[in-house]
């Protein structure tokens, strides 16, 4: 689904430290299979990926990476529960036509769930829209509305709105902001909705007994 | 398992390169299994002696960890590479087999046998029946795709190879790669089930039907008693081979190939005479196939085919047929093929995935129809690198010249 993008993204450096060493990996969009590849590298990861475009595929398996063509929506009912510990979605979440069955299947199949995606709250894509009153078009968000295969765009608050309504714990988050460098950490929400151009969440289907230990700050 | 290994290496008699068979087909290995050793089927019955025929290509490293099964299709043989001894023409898989290709007898270890049931070395109902001392006709057993496993089985014990590198193959080539790794899994280190399916659907039925009543139909068939008359049911089975020939081909390629363009004239006769160039050029492939194959063989293969139904052994569930399977799986189909759609090699995925297997899948991108997977198809070949490459790191496997 990224497949086209050519440099390599800041995000994918964040998700790779999210990952543990030799863990299994179920990366959903995995393109050209930069990422598992990282992981494979970096974290020494048992990869499987999907991605929908025949072409990342083919350049995926000629690579040597295990994936099969499919996609989110469609594919990802067929897995089992508990099959991987890591299920990432990679800057695919607004290209899903069913981002919530998308992710409840993901923290079904996954220990772990990772998502990126593009802060449609940012405040350059607020200002396009409330000052020139065009849709917005930003280095993340790269398509004109009638052509993008982005159809489902959420704001970071948006996005942790739905992971407490699935009932799921968020273990780490991480806004980058355009540079790609990470907003700090103690910074009220709404600076991570305003500044962050793209977040990573690492979320957990239940509440482990450690949360003290994470954010407690709720969305401004 | 080393030890009934060994039991069966002594048992089997092993011929060497340039013997022929009962029939007087030119053939390269065989390998019989005496009366102690017999090939028990699915349908109950009992082939003793068993001879198989088969051919390997390159080297078994000291390891014994670089084989690699090939099993051949329908009308498939033991050459998969090298020039083929009755026909001439290069092996099936030329184009995957040999120094340097994806199959690549530089670092690989190659072998394939003929299926029994068929006719090119391995027992099969032209073979002749030890206990009336004539050809087996119709009284060979019908066999299945396991059976053919398990004759594959008895070849890879006597090569003294506990674990296969991988087993590949297309169309019935892949439905025994299925079998291999639902029977065998701890013996199938990687697997490449391509232009397949997990069970034969009606239409792949029915087209085997018609091919197997055109040969019924044929006086010279008699009963699939011929071999005592001295004659072949050549018609009948050249029929159903130029029925089955245009299921291998998609209609893009044969519009590309032939459109409405007629044989060597500039107008029609009208005659049946093979005024187009699709009918002459069927009728050619009907012709050269009576050359080489033995018809009752073609009935015996394309049943074994019919009743292919891998989930059917376990339950109806596909995926238990793959449960907590190791073997890494790469499964290929070709946009073009409408013998065995992509549909049937999703299928296979999604079993594979809900088993929790590691599996690839690439749908190559074909006009060619079924046949593409013997073809020149460079995705296909990267494909087929790219998988055996990082199953070859997987299993330690030294690079070439290493």
């Amino acid at each position: 689904m990224n497949a086209a993008q050519q440099k390599p993204r800041v995000d994918l450096q964040v998700i790779a430290q999210m990952v543990t060493h030799g863990a299994r990996v179920l990366d959903v969009g995995c393109g050209d299979g930069q990422l598992l590849q990282l992981l494979a590298q970096q974290r020494g990861v048992d990869g499987r990926g999907v991605e929908l475009s025949q072409r990342g595929v083919n350049e995926c398996v000629a690579k040597g990476l295990s994936v099969i063509q499919g996609d989110a929506d469609a594919d990802l009912i067929d897995y089992p529960d508990d099959g991987f510990d890591y299920v990432i979605l990679s800057q695919t979440l607004q290209a899903t036509r069913q981002p919530r069955e998308a992710l409840e299947n993901m923290l079904r199949i996954g220990r772990r769930a990772i998502v990126s995606f593009p802060n449609f709250g940012h405040w350059r894509v607020r200002a396009q829209l409330a000052f020139r009153g065009r849709m917005p078009v930003t280095g993340n968000l790269a398509y004109s509305w009638h052509d993008t295969p982005n159809i489902h765009l959420c704001t970071i608050r948006d996005f942790v709105e739905l992971v407490e309504q699935l009932g799921a714990h968020i273990e780490r988050g991480v806004a980058l902001d355009r540079a790609g460098a990470p907003i700090r950490v103690n910074a009220p929400w709404w600076v991570w909705n305003m500044m962050g151009e793209q977040a990573v969440f690492l979320l957990a289907r239940d509440v482990p007994a450690s949360r003290s230990a994470q954010r407690k700050t709720e969305p401004a | 398992m080393s030890n009934s290994l060994q039991d069966r290496q002594s048992g089997a008699s092993f011929s060497a390169a340039g013997s022929s068979l009962a029939e007087g087909k030119p053939c390269g290995k065989t390998l019989v299994f005496p009366a102690d050793q017999p090939l028990l089927t699915d349908g109950g019955g009992r082939i003793s002696p068993l001879t198989i025929g088969y051919e390997t290509f390159g080297e078994l490293n000291a390891e014994r960890s670089n084989a690699i099964l090939l099993c051949h299709a329908l009308t498939g043989d033991q050459y998969a590479a090298g020039v083929h001894p009755v026909t001439g023409k290069p092996g099936w898989w030329e184009a995957m087999v040999g120094p340097g290709k994806p199959f690549d007898t530089d670092r690989y270890f190659l072998i394939c046998s003929n299926v029994v049931g068929g006719c090119m070395g391995t027992t099969g109902p032209a073979s002749v029946n030890a206990a009336t001392g004539k050809p087996y006709g119709l009284d060979f057993p019908v066999v299945t795709i396991r059976d053919m496993v398990r004759a594959q089985a008895m070849l890879i014990d006597h090569l003294g190879i506990d674990t296969l590198f991988c087993v590949a193959g297309g169309s019935m080539g892949g439905m025994q790669v299925l079998q291999w790794a639902a029977s065998y899994p701890d013996r199938v280190f990687s697997a490449m089930p391509i232009a397949t399916a997990a069970k034969h659907s009606a239409q792949n039925i029915g087209f085997n039907e018609v091919g197997r009543q055109a040969v019924m139909a044929d006086p010279d068939w008699r009963g699939g008693r011929y071999h005592d008359f001295g004659v072949r049911p050549e018609k009948g089975l050249a029929v159903a081979r130029m029925s089955a020939h245009i299921t291998y081909l998609s209609e893009a390629a044969l519009q590309r190939k032939f459109g409405r363009k007629l044989q060597d004239r500039s107008a029609p006769t009208f005659s049946f005479d093979a005024d187009f160039q699709i009918e002459n050029y069927l009728r050619y492939q009907g012709v050269a196939f009576v050359e080489r194959f033995d018809a009752n063989s073609y009935l015996f293969v394309t049943r074994a085919c019919d009743y292919f139904d891998l989930a059917a052994d376990y339950g109806g569930s596909l995926a238990l047929a793959f449960k907590d399977t190791k073997t890494r799986f790469c499964v290929v189909s070709f946009t073009s093929d409408w013998l065995y759609p992509t549909s049937d090699s999703r299928a296979i995925v999604h079993a594979l995935n809900a088993g929790g297997a590691s599996v690839s899948f690439v749908e190559i991108e074909s006009d060619k129809g079924h046949d593409a997977f013997l073809l020149h198809e460079e995705m296909f070949f990267a494909t087929t690198r790219g998988f055996l490459e990082s199953a070859a790191t997987a299993r330690g496997l030294k690079g070439k010249g290493a």
